[in-house]
């Protein structure tokens, strides 16, 4: 499976995106959500960004307010996913212009969009920024 | 404007959005949201709702349930929403459902229908739509509708779709892999797609079939090598570098199949040498993702056949890590050399400090992670020190899961490794403290088999010095307020067979503990059998030793409220009680030798000793006996011999009884459900009657006692849930009530004395310092020291001999290193001609495609900008109108955070805007959007909607990368 979910939560830990991979009710990822981000908001910035958690990871990184949370498997490559998350706030960079948690508010849809776009069944299947905003570029000429 | 224009967006939507962006807290957010679902119940259902208005309200819905309520009553109208004509609305839609619902939800069956539809769309974003719904909303019944659809689209002419065929397939595969079966073999047609997006993302599927079925893709080894190398030789479209390394999400993957291909097999694994040792080389040391694609190389080479350059380049690289000054690499250090010490055992000492330095970090995870290293390193030598260390952890942790997996580990170590059976009993006794309630009930029995058994040697104080310890450390450990209750049935069966054994401890403070446990733990009832029962075996020994029996009166009580309980088998346990103190001393001991209870019993199925009585019968005239197999239909056999046959049901003797429907599960039927159970729940007097005959009998096996108190004991048994695993409380039971023919001594067994054991404690006290502590973890390498495995003591010694870490961490040395044939040039440096000479076809359409798509690019740029221009007088004009407001605004944005080392790699740490509120556009500026204008009108709008950075939560403007 890979990636089981992908969470952008701030500092206060408000949620301000969630995508599951694999089903959870509205209760056990409200459970989840206040779980995994108490652990990752007490942790200091010299601490690793990778947590464990029940039988997985949650590899995170922090942007200025916002967090965005990646929970993994046990034999994904943590780096990689760190590098992951990265890659989604440059392609999401790229289409606002200096993205900031507001964009994300407003555009929640373009934000999953995007997401749908990288991430297929919790697998990584784009990485280029041209292929992943096309579709989103396009849809923003035709409406 | 550009990303803004199209996405409408009404001043309800604005104002939400903002209200719940400036919630200070959980209970205000929860405020907002239940009046959101308030309006949108009653406006959602309203008719004649504009399309762009019912795309809001759904968005409003994804807010309600991503902020933890209910939106369900919502969930119909998202439905509705795929069947738009719009795109984006259509994907919206299709967006939602996906956020909602469930791939079992009643309400997919309605847009299967859409699907399908959508599949066949001209549009091919249309078709990319449907195909994400695909791949979360299609289960195992629903599979078939779109299968056919599915299956045609991997031959599409855009990439995308072929992309997200793949995948919707791969969908299919991973829910249900026999509806795909007879498909899988596109996916390697897909691996060769022209498109490297079509491709990279067939790795997926691949890899998970791989990870099943290695040998059906050997062939593909070839196919994965020249794809890495192409990679790596930067032969895939510019789009795809990410931190100037050539698709680097790509090649982890590749690493990770050939990983999986390469495990085991040498021919496999030499073809892959010279491309790992390639990135070896190649790699970005100074960057995150460089450093991810290495450590990806490290577990390649640590699962492929192993070969010394490569395995030199692994131990450099994580070196590297362990030095580095960043936890993430460290942590990472850590991992790749719990995975190369399989191969390689020496590496770990090379580290030795490094390691004590992150297990005495105070990151958690990195703590964590050395503490998986360290179970992987755990041999005799260490294990000690490595156990203590694991079980300080494992107390002060607080997280359920993490004290299970730890406690299994520590458990798991000490079973295989302990040095000797008193530390074992001392760890087992903590770990029990501590965790109890979270290890498995065999660890409890093998507990006690051991101190049962003792050290198997032929050293009877050694044997018994093991058991006060114990029994003075549980009747120390009892004064604490709450124990697991698998440590309590530990500790009451010890205290039963040995309490008294050494005239410490008098029979009444021991019986007092006994009914103490009983008393405080009167909801337990397997709790109070184990007291009980330990408490007859006191009362026993006691007579035995020809000592009165005062019963306490606490016990009597206990003993009076047992004999009415509702539980029969306490019911019996409290009768057989009574029963055994009613007896003489003789008859006692018969029932209940002391120290007896590993001892085997013997069942006379033959009845031998029944010989003479059937002699006299015979010659008094009494039938003979017809075996079975002559006869039919005889009934005339006492139920109870009935019984005791079924138990022996090894025998040839059986009876029509036996043959009825079932009759086994009958007979395993608890007491309580058996018809014929009259002499399965005793009464006193004819069990009492029972017991003297048997003393008349000393030297036979009275098989009526026998067989009705192992009959009675298999219903315990299946009661308690208990598998037919032989544990050392069901022998002692049965021992309790027969005779024991072998009334022997323990096994003797030559082993090591105690003095090696207070030797090897002494590192545990002074490794205070790293050095010694290092020393103590990592010594044992050097000193090649051959510990036997002393875990062997006991009776798992067959099972864990083969363990003895030392034997195969010399066999794998003497694998890991062989010949350095190869001179360096051959393994790291390939040859550019054969590099050249390699490279198949599959390149070309690369190298084409890497032209269209940056020509793609530059075209949807040049678009978006058009775009951008034509829509943007509304908020251009918004801008003009508030343009004047920067300049206090702009004071907000002037405190760049920088806060991520890492992020310094990608763009310069720019100033954002100088404090007079002009934006200044960021030297290193990769092509964003239409920066820095749009940040303006950004700025400018919510400005025009009133959120502005002096208001609560200044952190919404702050940008993500800045």
């Amino acid at each position: 499976m890979g990636i089981r979910f992908v969470l952008m939560v701030n500092k206060q830990g408000q949620t301000r995106l969630a995508q599951y991979y694999e089903w959870l009710t509205l209760e056990e990822r409200r459970a989840l959500e206040g779980e995994i981000v108490r652990k990752c908001l007490a942790r200091t910035e010299q601490q690793c960004s990778f947590v464990e958690h029940r039988n997985y990871k949650i590899v995170y990184r922090r942007y200025a307010s916002l967090f965005f949370l990646v929970g993994v498997d046990n034999d994904e490559n943590e780096l990689a996913i760190l590098e992951f998350i990265h890659l989604l706030v440059e392609t999401m960079d790229r289409h606002f212009g200096n993205v900031c948690e507001l964009d994300i508010m407003f555009h929640l849809e373009k934000a999953h969009f995007m997401l749908e776009e990288m991430v297929m069944n919790g697998c990584i299947v784009e990485t280029s920024k041209a292929n992943i905003l096309a579709p989103i570029q396009l849809m923003d000429k035709t409406s | 404007m550009g990303s803004h224009g199209g996405f409408y967006q009404s001043k309800e939507f604005l104002d939400l959005v903002k209200s719940i962006g400036e919630c200070r807290s959980k209970a205000e957010e929860d405020r907002i949201v239940l009046n959101e679902i308030e309006t949108l119940k009653r406006r959602i259902s309203e008719p004649d709702i504009p399309k762009r208005k019912m795309k809001e309200y759904i968005i409003r819905l994804v807010y309600v349930e991503m902020l933890g309520h209910d939106a369900s009553f919502g969930y119909i109208h998202a439905v509705k929403m795929t069947h738009d004509d719009n795109l984006l609305v259509k994907r919206t839609g299709y967006l939602a459902v996906t956020l909602f619902l469930n791939e079992d939800h009643d309400l997919i069956i309605l847009i299967v229908n859409t699907i399908q539809k959508d599949l066949k769309s001209d549009n091919y974003l249309v078709v990319c739509a449907a195909l994400n719904a695909v791949c979360r909303l299609i289960n195992e019944e629903t599979i078939p509708a779109v299968l056919p659809q599915v299956v045609e689209l991997l031959g599409h002419s855009k990439e995308a779709v072929r992309k997200k065929a793949v995948m919707a397939l791969h969908r299919f595969y991973q829910r249900s892999p026999s509806s795909v079966s007879h498909l899988v073999s596109n996916f390697r047609k897909k691996l060769c797609d022209n498109d490297p997006g079509v491709m990279g993302a067939t790795l997926c599927p691949l890899f998970d079939l791989i990870t099943i079925d290695v040998n059906s893709y050997k062939d593909l080894v070839s196919s994965f090598v020249s794809i890495l190398k192409q990679v790596t030789e930067r032969r895939l479209p510019k789009t795809y570098d990410y931190h100037q390394m050539p698709a680097p999400f790509i090649q982890v993957k590749l690493l990770k199949i050939l990983a999986l291909l390469g495990s085991g097999d040498k021919h496999a694994s030499e073809s892959m040498y010279t491309v790992v040792g390639d990135l070896f080389r190649k790699c970005d040391s100074s960057s995150n993702i460089g450093n991810a694609v290495l450590y990806e190389c490290i577990c390649c080479v640590s699962c492929i056949y192993p070969n010394p350059k490569l395995l030199e380049a692994a131990t450099d690289v994580i070196s590297r890590f362990l030095k580095s000054d960043s936890h993430n690499l460290k942590y990472m250090g850590i991992d790749a050399l719990g995975r190369l010490i399989k191969t390689n055992p020496e590496i770990a000492e090379q580290h030795q400090l490094a390691v004590i330095d992150c297990l005495e970090d105070s990151d958690d995870t990195l703590k964590r992670k050395t503490f998986e290293l360290l179970y992987k390193m755990t041999k005799s030598s260490n294990v000690e020190v490595i156990v203590d260390r694991m079980i300080d952890y494992m107390i002060s942790i607080n997280d359920n899961h993490f004290k299970t997996e730890i406690a299994s580990r520590c458990v798991e170590l000490a079973e295989q490794f302990a040095p000797s059976n008193q530390w074992f009993i001392q760890t087992m006794n903590k770990v029990f403290e501590h965790a109890g309630d979270r290890v498995n009930i065999k660890v409890a029995h093998n507990l006690m088999r051991l101190i049962a058994e003792g050290f198997g040697e032929d050293d009877d104080t050694a044997d018994s010095q093991l058991r006060s310890s114990a029994v003075e450390s549980y009747l120390h450990i009892l004064s604490e307020p709450k124990l697991p209750s698998v440590f309590l049935q530990v500790i009451c069966w010890v205290l039963g067979e040995y309490g008294t054994a050494d005239g410490k401890f008098s029979a009444s403070y021991i019986t007092g503990k006994l009914c103490d446990i009983a008393e405080a733990y009167s909801n337990d009832e397997t709790m109070k059998a184990y007291a009980v029962t330990a408490l007859m075996k006191v009362y026993a020994f006691e007579m035995v030793a020809g000592r009165r029996v005062d019963m306490l009166p606490e016990c009597q009580s206990l003993i009076e409220e047992l004999l009415v309980s509702h539980s029969t088998d306490l019911q019996q346990r409290a009768y057989e009680l009574q029963a055994v103190i009613g007896l003489d001393a003789h008859a006692v001991e018969c029932i209940m030798p002391s120290d007896a209870s590993c001892e085997d019993i013997e069942v006379d199925k033959g009845l031998s000793f029944l010989n003479t009585y059937v002699q006299e019968s015979l010659a008094k005239g009494a039938q003979p006996y017809i075996p079975e197999s002559e006869r039919s239909g005889m009934l005339n056999v006492s139920s109870s011999q009935n019984q005791y046959h079924h138990e022996a049901s090894t025998h040839g003797l059986r009876f029509e009884a036996y043959e009825l429907p079932k009759p086994v599960v009958q007979s395993r039927i608890p007491p309580t459900a058996l018809a014929s159970s009259s002499e399965l729940v005793p009464v006193p007097e004819p069990l009492y009657s029972r017991e003297s005959q048997q003393v008349a009998s000393v030297t036979s096996v009275s098989d009526a006692g026998s067989s009705e108190l192992k009959l009675r004991l298999d219903g315990v048994q299946k009661k308690w849930g208990r598998p037919t695993y032989p544990s050392p409380i069901t022998t002692t039971t049965s021992n309790t009530t027969t005779q024991n023919t072998t009334n022997g001594v323990t096994q003797v067994d030559n082993l090591k004395t105690r003095d090696t054991y207070d030797s090897r404690k002494t590192p545990v006290e002074v490794c205070s310092e790293k050095q010694k502590l290092a020393a103590s973890l990592f010594g044992g390498t050097s000193k090649t020291e051959k510990r036997p495995s002393s875990g062997g003591h006991r009776i798992s010694k067959t099972a864990y001999a083969s363990k003895s870490s030392d034997d195969i961490s010399s066999v794998k040395a003497a694998l890991v290193q062989p010949p350095p044939v190869q001179p360096p040039p051959d393994l790291l440096d390939l040859g550019e001609s054969t590099a050249t000479s390699s490279a198949p076809p599959v390149v070309d359409p690369f190298k084409q495609l890497e032209g269209l798509l940056d020509s793609a690019q530059d075209n949807s740029a040049v678009n978006y900008g058009a775009t951008a221009a034509a829509k943007g007088p509304d908020i251009m004009s918004l801008y003009a109108e508030t343009a004047a407001g920067m300049e206090t605004s702009g004071i907000a944005y002037s405190t760049p955070t920088n806060r991520d080392d890492l992020l310094s790699g990608l763009s310069n740490p720019s100033t954002r805007s100088v404090p007079g509120g002009t934006t200044v556009t960021q030297p290193v500026q990769f092509s964003k959007g239409p920066n820095p204008k749009d940040s303006l009108e950004k700025d400018a709008m919510v400005r025009q909607m009133g959120v502005n950075p002096s208001s609560q939560n200044p952190n919404l403007f702050k940008d993500l990368l800045g």
